[in-house]
């Protein structure tokens, strides 16, 4: 949060036309950039450095446009001549992950709640305690108690259909709604310096593909990011798949039996071979394994990547959504056995827990990245406003 | 442990040596004088090779034949080269990419604002540092011996021929060597000996900046010199030499430090005069002269003078400039003499002949009648504000070494030694009399490390060495 006196401050200089003062992680952002884009060895890496030579002074819309354009890969530290220990001690992705986490923030949907992001770790582990206390009380306050009716067979025997309904529907409404009008904030605000102009079906189509295939994860030769040293692997890149496929596969599980519910009365569960287990089953199986590899990963990360300050809310995230999945695949497990009740509550209260989180927490950089990434493409579809490259 | 070849030094050339030796089937065991953090040597600080081809290739545009280099070495040079070496290394440049990229190091286009290299020279993703921790990756998997922080400061020879070298106390015997431990430009006392005084009584070294490695300090350079009588090359005063901002640290100040709108202004020493002209030609074939035009000034300082119209033209500065509204207090702001700055500016403004601009053409904006002249982009600075930056001499390596022979080996009164040889900056100013052309240090090392780690292989093994340098 903005201080009064630094809100004081920033509407003083835009009331006297002059550009808004930077926080110290911005102007940290602005300072190293002013030393990359004197060197620029580092352009092919990814997004980030091709963007900069096309500007010369890094005001506040600049330096968030390029942090969430930053995918984190660490290859510009590891071959950076100016990173610690040299006197400049450059380190663009631990200065890029501080204003990112800061933007996340700042451009939150009610901004009240952008404070969330400031102490995710504590604000997860109360949301999955609320989340699971919320569906173990109804559970046991509902027929049959936490051992759950006779025969362990059905979800909706434990919990009503519309009881669900009635509390994940507003819930993913709003988490939708927050990150909405979260992104616009951030889009409204680096537009002007991305060109201005507004987005083309080519820079649609180039972002989408940028976004799918984590393109700024291969290192730009193909072999990937760096993880624990300067070697290249496309480890990340991959559990990242499988972590966003799989979750995508979950969802897409969890709307076709909606559609089959509310169009062929279909209720679930449903056997297998159907279409929501298959989706929900490799869906599962993916986001398990995504996430156990994305963990693993990031604790034997280089500690000098990113913002060590974060990583509770990643590493947080990264749980969650293996709490998830795997509470998800022991519901399958659980059918028909006593345990069924509780294995449920401990699934509905993870779902809870990621839908209520969703806006305030590490998916956000999805949102915000796919963002900068757009405008990238929009933006190096106009002349670069930089009259270099005339030596 | 026993220890097949030797390499003494941790940048490019001693990587390279490394590499080709341990392919050759040599135990290699690799000394750099640096802590891990700063391996590398100058070759950290680089950013391309220089590269004849012959047709496009990935990352190089149209074709940069052999003879074309050859002159454009030639000219730089002023002669000051040894055609054979030179020859070599160029036809080398030309074949050295698959092997670079076999030991993990990637290529990308040449950088924005370098258009006019895209033909010339090939650009290491990542620069020089990702090129230098690819080699060690390597070098590390195939098993050469590497340690950190391990100065040598003599080696024993018996009738030219390597024994042992020592890391202080530590004696450690191979049956081959090379050197490649870089050239002596961090050595502040060395080079104060050898630029001596100016006529003004200025000890003009003691104004120098060093672009790259504060571990470069010749101390092996020296003790084959003057301890071992290995025959020499070059003179101590000729290096690669750039004009860097003024406020550069000391050492490792690297490419950023660069002040690259000199030809889109003007250039005036502290007596706030001008001392050459600033157009001569394209600022990649003129940056390298700027260093020692600024070393001959008084005081060893310039100042590069530009108006608004140049902003956006030229790479942009690390550190800002001084600015001003108007030329004399950009004059006070510079601490030069207003009076003298006036006269100067006024007389070049007023001898500058309009044309067309057009900084990529050696267009006809011109100075008439004031010496020196500025043959193009000669257009008036009368457009606040206006910027000054002030220059230093920025050394990039010294061009003394050892003589050598398309064998790599050192030579000791004509002779060659049948297991010591050199490569990289103890050897570059064999081919380098004088001047630079960018990227031709990183050909030079590559070409002769590759040579060395091959002919130290063979003096080792005795025998044929499995493949042979392109």
């Amino acid at each position: 949060m903005q201080s009064l006196e630094a809100l004081t401050r920033d509407a003083r200089a835009l009331a006297q036309g002059q550009p808004v003062a930077l926080s110290p992680a911005e102007s940290e952002v602005a300072r190293q950039l002013t030393v990359c884009n004197a060197c620029r060895y580092c352009e092919g890496f990814c997004a980030v450095f091709p963007a900069m030579t096309r500007r010369l002074d890094f005001a506040q819309a600049d330096v968030h446009y390029l942090a969430n354009l930053c995918h984190n890969c660490g290859a510009c530290l590891h071959a950076c001549q100016y990173a610690s220990p040299h006197e400049f001690g450059i380190n663009i992705p631990q200065a890029m992950a501080r204003v990112r986490g800061q933007t996340y923030a700042d451009y939150a949907w009610p901004p009240a709640l952008g404070a969330l992001y400031r102490r995710n770790g504590l604000v997860l582990a109360l949301a999955l305690a609320i989340g699971l206390a919320l569906f173990l009380l109804l559970a046991a306050a509902g027929q049959g108690g936490l051992r759950g009716p006779a025969g362990g067979s059905s979800f909706y025997a434990v919990f009503p259909h519309n009881l669900l309904v009635g509390l994940f529907a507003p819930v993913f409404g709003f988490a939708v709604l927050a990150l909405a009008l979260g992104v616009r904030r951030f889009w409204r605000a680096v537009k002007p310096a991305t060109s201005g102009q507004p987005a083309t079906p080519p820079a649609v189509a180039e972002a989408t593909h940028d976004v799918l295939r984590l393109k700024y994860l291969d290192g730009g030769h193909g072999e990937g990011c760096n993880n624990e040293d300067d070697a290249y692997s496309l480890a990340r890149r991959r559990a990242h798949h499988l972590t966003f496929y799989g979750f995508l596969l979950c969802f897409a599980a969890t709307s076709v039996a909606t559609l089959y519910h509310y169009l062929f009365g279909w209720v679930a569960p449903y056997d297998w071979p159907s279409l929501p287990k298959l989706l929900g089953g490799t869906g599962g199986l993916m986001l398990m394994a995504g996430t156990a590899g994305l963990w693993q990963l990031n604790r034997r990360r280089d500690p000098a990547h990113g913002d060590v300050a974060q990583k509770p809310m990643d590493l947080g995230f990264i749980a969650l959504l293996f709490l998830t999945s795997a509470s998800g695949l022991a519901l399958w497990a659980a059918r028909g056995t006593p345990a069924l009740t509780v294995v449920l509550c401990l699934h509905l209260g993870a779902v809870m827990t990621l839908f209520l989180t969703l806006p305030y927490g590490k998916f956000a950089h999805g949102v915000f990245r796919a963002a900068a990434l757009l405008r990238y493409a929009v933006e190096k579809r106009h002349p670069n406003p930089v009259g270099l490259g005339a030596e | 442990m026993d220890t097949d070849v030797l390499v003494i030094g941790g940048g490019n050339a001693a990587l390279c040596a490394a590499l080709m030796a341990r392919e050759a089937g040599a135990s290699v065991l690799l000394l750099e004088s640096a802590p891990r953090a700063w391996r590398g040597g100058n070759s950290s600080h680089t950013r391309n090779l220089r590269c004849m081809h012959d047709a496009p290739q990935d990352v190089l545009v149209e074709a940069y034949p052999e003879e074309e280099f050859w002159q454009d070495l030639l000219k730089v040079t002023a002669g000051r080269t040894d055609e054979a070496l030179a020859r070599l290394v160029i036809r080398a440049s030309s074949t050295c990419r698959p092997w670079m990229q076999r030991h993990g190091v990637r290529f990308q286009p040449s950088l924005s604002g370098t258009l006019s290299l895209s033909r010339t020279n090939a650009f290491f993703m990542g620069g020089g540092k990702a090129l230098v921790n690819a080699y060690y990756r390597s070098a590390e998997r195939l098993g050469v011996r590497i340690r950190y922080q391990a100065p040598v400061d003599r080696i024993e020879l018996a009738d030219g021929r390597f024994v042992a070298a020592r890391v202080g106390g530590e004696r450690l015997t191979a049956r081959a060597c090379v050197l490649a431990a870089g050239g002596f430009e961090s050595n502040r006392e060395w080079l104060r000996e050898a630029w001596g005084t100016n006529d003004r009584g200025e000890w003009p070294a003691d104004q120098f900046l060093i672009r790259g490695t504060r571990y470069n300090q010749g101390v092996l350079l020296k003790h084959l010199l003057d301890d071992h009588g290995a025959d020499r090359i070059g003179d101590p005063t000729q290096a690669h030499m750039v004009a860097i901002d003024a406020r550069a640290p000391l050492y490792d100040g690297g490419i950023c430090t660069r002040i690259d709108c000199v030809s889109l202004g003007v250039v005036v020493s502290r007596e706030a005069r001008r001392f050459h002209d600033e157009g001569e030609d394209f600022w990649p074939k003129r940056y390298a002269i700027w260093g020692r035009l600024v070393a001959q000034q008084p005081g060893q300082i310039g100042y590069s003078i530009i108006d608004a119209k140049a902003i956006g033209r030229f790479m942009p500065p690390v550190f800002p400039g001084v600015t001003a509204d108007t030329l004399p207090e950009l004059a006070r702001r510079l601490g030069l003499d207003e009076a003298a700055f006036m006269q100067t500016l006024n007389a070049y403004n007023a001898a500058c002949r309009a044309g067309t601009f057009d900084h990529t053409t050696l267009d006809d904006c011109r100075t008439e009648g004031i010496p020196p002249a500025k043959t193009h982009w000669a257009r008036p600075i009368d457009t606040p504000p206006f910027h000054g930056y002030a220059l230093r001499p920025g050394v990039t390596f010294t061009y003394l070494g050892l003589r050598t022979d398309e064998t790599a080996a050192v030579r000791f009164g004509g002779e060659p030694s049948p297991n010591l040889f050199v490569a990289g900056e103890m050897m570059a100013g064999n081919v380098l009399g004088q001047g630079y052309t960018a990227g031709v240090g990183m050909s030079i090392g590559t070409a002769f490390g590759r040579i060395a780690g091959t002919q130290a292989a063979r003096a080792a093994l005795g025998q044929e060495v499995r493949h042979a340098v392109a």
